[in-house]
């Protein structure tokens, strides 16, 4: 098809391209919090069971521990498209970047992939193989791979956002790694790491509460579940408050290194002193058909500058100051995409928060018997965090639009030159085809794992030779 | 160590890794093929899947390393070869979800169409990257239409703006390229060579009545293979073995041979053990002699010979090697170490007894 592909090419690899790592990403990202938070409440539950050997904290441990793994086979299958699409899509950008980029992406595997799935094995099938501390172990271990690849994926990342440790060879046209210290302690990766560990610690504490209240709203598992409930809320909550006051540091590390982004967050259009933020504005956020806003004094100064009458620029100043640095263009991100992601991202996970919060009021006693509406909202709040998990990445990422690399490399220069639409069009169908089946799917198994509840512990279970228990296909 | 011995020192570490994966994925590889062979109920197809059940998702993880490990090392291999084999990679992706989901959920409901779905999507996304991975490999070592497009974009320079300009290797053919005749038969190769080494993993975890079925699918399955690879890596030393390490290259050929057929024999006579360490050896020695057929190339251009890609061309900075060695020398034995006890762990053999009666 030469004709097609002719018009394909011009027309729409990069466009194509951009919405398949968006989509992808974004989908790889709806497991991985679950993953990630969901790993240290079970290894909790587990230790907690070996230490006060009462089979409550077992069977909760199985229970969310299978929920766990439901979501965990997507999260690799899903992780690896990521990987390649760096060299399929964005070859030009792997070229360019590939000597500083490609080394946390490596490190990631050989420190923490391979003790990842390694261990996980372990910890499934180890049951009756392991002895009760050994296999207590390999849970943590798998904690420990899990959190460390988020690191060296979240230093990947923030070399994008906050290119540092690296010095450009104009010859061969490349950045090159000067100080892998640098990239490792980039002051964007630190300050993202526990802003997403804790958000995903929330999205987690949310599922177990989730999945209790279903329970106990229909009075079953009623021992289990209301511990269960609790610990979920508790975890909810601390990783609620733990997202502000890592959300307040991270916003500080935008300020510093992307001050277009905090005044995108805003549509602070010029520069200003004691900035308000706006919770509301109705009318677009463009700076000129305002309406009515809702607005909290000095806020904004606050995010950025840690007081009230701090100086905070705007789009058409930096706009303005990037032209003269980087050649003419226009180098804003999607206003109104930045302006109400950022919004989201906060609303939704304090909504998520307040919840846990009424939840423990309501259930701090013993006997406390709650409306039908009640436990409802326990059910339902649950993807809450989530959601305000995928839209403060859309935030980070669109708001570092045009660049791919933050005043490197424009993301219209880092597609593959080589791939034509027509191809970046079928790998679009077939992962948007897959992705959306496997949802549908992934999201029954869940939802029965749910529902089933809690596995009596038989007398079997004890016996060190019970193989039928572990997993079988 | 200088620039020159690092590089090579990468050019092995990404062989070595990609032998990895070969060897451990292949025997998953060949087991989900065995499915429709072996698997007479779903009993049997369970006692097979559970033979790698503790092991596939580490196993696969050994590409994943390869892949980013490729990246840090050779950034224009990893980019030219990534977009180039743009659908074939699609495909293998493609397969891989297929089959990880499929190991995962099949046993989640007891439907037959469930299971019987899950059963295929194991079987074809088994198979497609065994085949698909010889494919590629095979035309690596063959060359491939690569040609130099200058690529330019503005960068600020330490607070000037300048237009930087690189020679970009970019892969010019189509999917179909891919496919020629030296191409398929790699395919084939590696298929029938990860199906055997598959049922002799099968025959060494298995016990009982599968355990026999597996020995004698392996050896029909075998010949056919030994045929196929002996073609493939006569064509490989007559038409692609650069100079230089062209006796080193036969030498592994004729080890991989060797050992093949020896694997068969110690699995004829019932020696399991043996022969699937000699399949080990076979896929090593195999894999090595087309990697050692490339050397200095890493992506050899069959239209213009400036426009190969070369271990001297496609690395990255001296810096980012010797920070990447000292990572993989601390991580490397470690990783094997563990993986060896995960293995050692699960060292029994798998019957259809393990398998609990009232199962769902
Ligand atoms: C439950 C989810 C959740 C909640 C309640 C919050 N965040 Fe958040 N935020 C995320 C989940 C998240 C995230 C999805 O995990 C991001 C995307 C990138 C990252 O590292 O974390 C993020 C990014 C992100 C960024 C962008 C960083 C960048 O682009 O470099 C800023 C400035 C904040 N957050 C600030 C806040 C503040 C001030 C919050 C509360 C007052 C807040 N976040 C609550
Ligand atoms: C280490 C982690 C990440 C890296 C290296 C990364 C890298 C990239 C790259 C290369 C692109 C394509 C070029 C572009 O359009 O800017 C992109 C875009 C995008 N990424 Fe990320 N990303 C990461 C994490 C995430 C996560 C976790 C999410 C969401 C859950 C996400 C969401 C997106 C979205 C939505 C786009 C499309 C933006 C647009 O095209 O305007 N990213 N990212
Ligand atoms: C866009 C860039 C990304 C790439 C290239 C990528 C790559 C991968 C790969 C290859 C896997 C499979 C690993 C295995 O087999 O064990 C994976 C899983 C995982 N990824 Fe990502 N990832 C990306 C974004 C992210 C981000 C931003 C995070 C965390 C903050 C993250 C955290 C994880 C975790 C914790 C897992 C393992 C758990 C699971 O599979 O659910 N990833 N990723």
């Amino acid at each position: 098809m030469p004709h097609a592909s002719g018009l394909m090419t011009d027309l729409s690899a990069l466009d194509l391209s951009r919405w398949q790592f968006g989509l992808t990403t974004v989908y790889h990202f709806l497991f991985v919090p679950l993953t990630i938070g969901m790993v240290l409440l079970v290894a909790i539950l587990q230790t907690t069971w070996v230490r006060t050997n009462n089979d409550k904290y077992l069977k909760l441990t199985k229970l969310f521990g299978k929920i766990f793994l439901i979501n965990f086979a997507m999260g690799v299958v899903t992780g690896i498209v990521q990987e390649f699409q760096f060299g399929m899509n964005w070859s030009d950008y792997s070229r360019f970047v590939g000597d500083v980029f490609g080394a946390p992406l490596a490190m990631e595997g050989l420190i923490a992939f391979f003790f990842e799935a390694t261990f996980i094995g372990l910890w499934i099938f180890g049951w009756d193989r392991l002895s009760k501390k050994v296999h207590l172990a390999t849970i943590w271990v798998t904690v420990f791979g899990v959190w460390a690849s988020a690191y060296f994926i979240l230093a990947a990342n923030a070399f994008m956002q906050n290119p540092v440790g690296f010095s450009i060879n104009t010859e061969k046209n490349r950045a090159e790694l000067t100080n892998i210290g640098s990239v490792l302690t980039n002051v964007v990766a630190l300050n993202q790491f526990p802003h997403t560990i804790v958000a995903s610690i929330m999205f987690a504490g949310a599922v177990i509460a989730s999945i209790s209240a279903y329970h106990l709203k229909r009075g079953q598992h009623v021992g289990d579940m209301r511990t269960s409930l609790r610990f979920g809320l508790w975890a909810s909550l601390v990783g609620g408050v733990g997202t502000v006051v890592t959300g307040d540091g991270l916003g500080l590390a935008m300020v510093q290194t992307q001050p277009m982004k905090m005044a995108a967050a805003e549509a602070l259009y010029n520069t200003t002193k004691n900035a308000s933020f706006s919770i509301f504005t109705l009318g677009t956020p463009d700076g000129h058909s305002e309406l009515f806003s809702i607005r909290i004094p000095d806020l904004l100064s606050f995010l950025s500058t840690h007081t009230l009458s701090g100086q905070v620029e705007g789009i058409n100043d930096l706009n303005a100051q990037y032209q003269t640095l980087y050649g003419p263009g226009d180098y804003n991100p999607v206003i109104w995409i930045t302006y109400w992601a950022f919004r989201w991202m906060i609303g939704l996970g304090m909504l998520s928060a307040l919840v846990a919060v009424v939840g423990l009021w309501l259930t701090r006693k013993q006997e406390a018997k709650l409306p039908k509406w009640a436990w409802n909202v326990a059910i339902w709040s649950a993807p809450l965090s989530l959601i305000a998990i995928s839209v403060g990445w859309l935030f980070t990422e669109m708001g570092r639009q045009p660049w791919i690399v933050f005043k490197l490399m424009k993301t219209a220069d880092a597609v593959s030159p080589g791939i034509n639409g027509v191809d970046v069009l079928i790998s679009l169908i077939v992962f948007t085809l897959i992705y959306g089946a496997l949802a549908v799917v992934e999201f029954k198994l869940l939802l029965n794992a749910a529902q089933t509840g809690p596995a009596e512990i038989s007398a079997a279970d004890e016996d060190a030779d019970a193989e039928q228990l572990t997993v079988a296909y | 160590m200088n620039y020159e011995t690092l590089q090579n020192v990468w050019f092995l570490v990404v062989g070595f890794l990609f032998i990895g994966y070969f060897v451990l994925d292949g025997f998953d590889f060949g087991v989900g093929m065995a499915l429709p062979f072996l698997g007479k109920d779903d009993t049997d197809r369970r006692v097979l899947i559970n033979t790698i059940g503790p092991v596939w998702d580490l196993n696969e993880t050994w590409v994943i390393v390869a892949g980013a490990a490729l990246f840090a090392s050779f950034p224009e291999w990893y980019a030219t070869l990534f977009s180039g084999f743009y659908l074939p990679l699609l495909l293998i992706l493609a397969a891989l979800i297929a089959r990880g989901v499929a190991f995962e959920y099949r046993s989640k409901n007891t439907s037959v169409t469930w299971r019987k779905t899950f059963d295929w999507m194991i079987v074809v996304g088994s198979a497609l990257p065994a085949l698909l991975w010889g494919v590629a490999f095979a035309n690596i070592v063959q060359g491939v239409p690569v040609e130099l497009r200058s690529v330019s974009h503005s960068v600020n320079v330490s607070g000037t703006l300048q237009t930087l300009t690189s020679q970009d290797h970019i892969y010019t053919g189509t999917l179909f390229t891919l496919l020629n005749p030296y191409g398929l038969l790699g395919g084939l190769v590696t298929l029938t060579l990860f199906f055997t080494h598959g049922l002799i993993f099968i025959s060494l975890k298995t016990d009982g009545d599968i355990k026999l079925r597996a020995r004698a699918l392996a050896t029909r399955v075998g010949i056919i293979a030994t045929a196929l690879a002996a073609a493939f890596l006569l064509w490989t030393l007559i038409a692609h073995a650069s100079g230089q390490l062209f006796v080193f290259g036969l030498i592994l050929s004729l080890i991989a041979a060797v050992s093949l057929i020896a694997a068969l024999w110690f699995n004829h006579i019932g020696r399991e053990g043996v022969s699937f360490a000699l399949m080990v050896l076979t896929i090593v020695t195999a894999v090595g002699s087309l990697f050692a057929a490339l050397f200095p190339n890493v992506l050899p251009s069959t239209l213009d010979v400036n426009a190969s890609l070369t271990i001297a061309n496609a690395s990255s900075t001296e810096g980012t090697l010797t920070l990447m060695s000292w990572v993989a020398v601390v991580m490397l034995p470690l990783v094997l170490l563990y993986q060896g006890w995960t293995y050692w762990v699960f060292r029994k053999r798998i019957t259809r007894a393990n398998i609990p009666a009232g199962a769902h």
